[in-house]
């Protein structure tokens, strides 16, 4: 009962959050809107008994990521607020169909049952559950971490081939 | 007793080829250091080598079958079908790039290596065995292509394709995640055989597991480009640099299809009724969509486009027409329409020389007279697209309406031949604006070797597998028997 409650500040901070990055015109309370919302994911996370994610998730989200981005803003000096219209008229028509279709999923899942375990209550490892996940990536999941590091290699190549200037331009 | 590193060697046997693909690719980056710019062209040819000893790998290895690394690869002959498809999509890609390349002043050896990762990410999907190698593979593949299609850092309509392509993308994939851990929730395991297995035994009025398989579709339909989640695929095919749209229409359309076989006839075959509703109104859709929007477009890339869409739709046809028979079908169709969608971006890549576009469609007029050999290539091209026969797109389309009508779905075949009709008129409009009108200006065609041996190679494929098309079916019937 107490994990519900918990569950559903952390639910709606997190979607309040979200809309709200995306709708303030100055980008620096953007991405403090941001770090909020990592924040509190990383609150979802150790309601899951997920300790190390909750971790791993405040320091790299909240640590690296979102000081890269303010960097970012900072460099590229967005001083003035953006003033260019944030959307089109149409989009009473798309929130609508947004609220419709989202009303469906709740529907179906508030009707729907999840009748594994892993559907019903989050799993509890002895202790952090760091040696668990390590095991479980580097033995059962070692080809999916491999190909997740040939992703990022691609990011990268892909950033710097993207951003980089060259002599030619 | 073997040795640690026999034991290695043994258990990293099954991802050879990828292995292989992935290596090439990261020695083309190395490489690229060391080569000047007039000579970016070997790079090419380095990874069209690194893909032929993949693709003799996968050859080699064709006896073993089984299920790998803790139940999330599978190495069975479906897979290895799909791999060969994705190295002749890459190989065909590579050999229309490199003269491109060179016209368009982007020659850099990123390229290839974007390529060959952008493949690795296919095979990993057409292997997967778990729905979180799933996902990476088609990030991976994602990923290499949203930069492959902002290649010409110049140009607007480059940047804007890989952004929307790149945000649009990012959308289905979110959707995608959604359903997986639906479910994950469901079954408790993300292993596709344990969701299968969870299926047969399940209640199936559960409306959660509806609400996955279509969460699941609508991402599958965005790769794929079915219709109603086509709307990136005008803009990005014509925005992206024309190499890159003849390596986007074959290879993840191919892998979106590889996929779709094995989650839908596989791991939700349980579901059968309810996903062949599903699958024949998407396939309606995604042909009407298709072949109408086709029809009043001017820009050959943007109705090759729409081309590609109506093609998913009839390789929709097969997947809902379901069983052995549909799988086959659909996977000599997605073979038949990458070499031919190949060939035809490989015409319209020879028209385009430096300072001019050559991408509408009038720029072809008098290609007949002007240019014999173009203009026949295309003439091929364009009959095979429209399901003429003996070539081999009219195979493709026979064996997928065949197995519609045996599967009890003959209204969708007659939608189907209604449809392709249509498509005659915007694909022979190719060809009359070739052989009837009068050249405006001399065309001077930009050929290259590479270029000459990749319409060979396509114009051979689509010929012979229109004459003799039995062999390539029953080794496709041959590698669905494995999973049905």
């Amino acid at each position: 009962m107490v994990n519900q409650v918990i569950f559903f500040y952390f639910a709606v901070v997190i979607l309040a959050s979200a809309i709200l990055t995306i709708t303030q015109r100055n980008p620096i309370h953007s991405v403090m809107f941001m770090l909020l919302l990592f924040f509190h994911i990383a609150g979802v996370f150790v309601l899951l008994n997920a300790e190390f994610l909750a971790a791993v998730q405040l320091i790299v989200y909240a640590g690296a990521i979102l000081i890269l981005y303010l960097f970012v803003v900072m460099l590229l000096n967005v001083d003035r607020e953006s003033t260019a219209a944030r959307a089109n008229r149409f989009w009473p028509w798309m929130a609508g169909f947004g609220v419709v279709i989202a009303a469906e999923v709740i529907l179906l899942i508030v009707r729907g049952t999840f009748p594994s375990e892993a559907g019903q209550q989050p799993m509890r490892l002895a202790g952090s559950g760091v040696k668990e996940l390590g095991e479980l990536l580097y033995q059962k999941y070692l080809v999916p971490f491999e190909v997740a590091s040939i992703i990022l290699l691609v990011g990268l190549v892909g950033a710097v081939m993207l951003a980089k200037k060259r002599a030619s331009d | 007793m073997p040795t640690l590193y026999q034991q290695f060697m043994q258990s990293m046997m099954p991802i050879l080829p990828e292995a292989i693909v992935i290596i090439v690719g990261l020695t083309v980056l190395v490489f690229d250091f060391f080569i000047e710019k007039e000579r970016k062209s070997l790079l090419g040819w380095y990874s069209l080598a690194g893909i032929t000893i993949a693709a003799y790998a996968s050859y080699t290895l064709m006896p073993m079958s089984g299920v790998f690394f803790g139940g999330t690869f599978h190495f069975d002959p479906f897979a290895t079908f799909f791999n060969f498809v994705f190295y002749i999509a890459c190989g065909l890609g590579i050999l229309v790039s490199i003269n491109y390349l060179e016209v368009e002043d982007i020659h850099r050896g990123e390229y290839y290596a974007l390529m060959l990762f952008a493949t690795s990410g296919m095979m990993f999907m057409a292997s997967a065995g778990d729905l979180i190698i799933l996902y990476l593979g088609l990030e991976l593949m994602a990923l290499s292509i949203y930069i492959l299609a902002g290649f010409m850092r110049g140009s607007n309509r480059s940047n804007e394709a890989a952004i929307k392509y790149l945000i649009l993308g990012a959308f289905s994939s979110g959707i995608m995640l959604y359903g997986m851990s639906l479910l994950y929730g469901l079954a408790g395991t993300t292993n596709l055989s344990g969701i299968l297995a969870f299926l047969r035994v399940a209640d199936l009025s559960n409306p959660v597991i509806f609400l996955a398989m279509i969460m699941l579709t609508v991402s599958f339909g965005f790769k794929v480009a079915a219709a109603p989640f086509h709307m990136w695929v005008p803009d990005v095919y014509e925005g992206a640099p024309t190499s890159v749209t003849a390596f986007m229409s074959a290879g993840p359309k191919v892998a979106g299809f590889a996929v779709l076989l094995r989650v839908f006839l596989y791991t939700f075959e349980p579901l059968r009724e309810h996903s062949t509703a599903i699958l024949a109104g998407l396939a309606v859709l995604t042909m009407a969509v298709g072949n109408v929007m086709a029809l009043s477009q001017t820009n050959i890339k943007r109705m090759l486009a729409y081309s590609s869409i109506a093609h998913a739709g009839y390789a929709l046809v097969g997947l809902a027409a379901g069983g052995p028979d549909g799988a086959a079908s659909v996977m000599l169709y997605v073979l038949i329409y990458a070499f031919m969608n190949m060939g035809a971006f490989g015409v319209v890549i020879m028209l385009r020389k430096a300072g001019e576009r050559g991408e509408e469609i009038s720029d072809f007029a008098g290609l007949g007279k002007t240019n014999k050999t173009a203009a026949f290539l295309m003439l091929i091209f364009m009959f095979s697209l429209t399901g003429i026969p003996p070539l081999a797109g009219f195979i493709g389309k026979f064996y997928i309406f065949k197995s519609a009508v045996q599967a009890g779905l003959v209204w969708l075949a007659v939608a189907g031949v209604l449809f392709s009709a249509i498509s005659a008129y915007f694909y022979l409009r190719v060809i009359m604006v070739m052989y009837m009108h009068e050249p405006k200006e001399s065309i001077e065609l930009s050929s290259a070797p590479s270029l000459a041996l990749a319409l060979a190679i396509s114009v051979t494929a689509v010929i012979v597998i229109g004459v003799y098309p039995t062999d390539l079916l029953n080794y496709a019937r041959a590698s669905i028997a494995g999973i049905m």
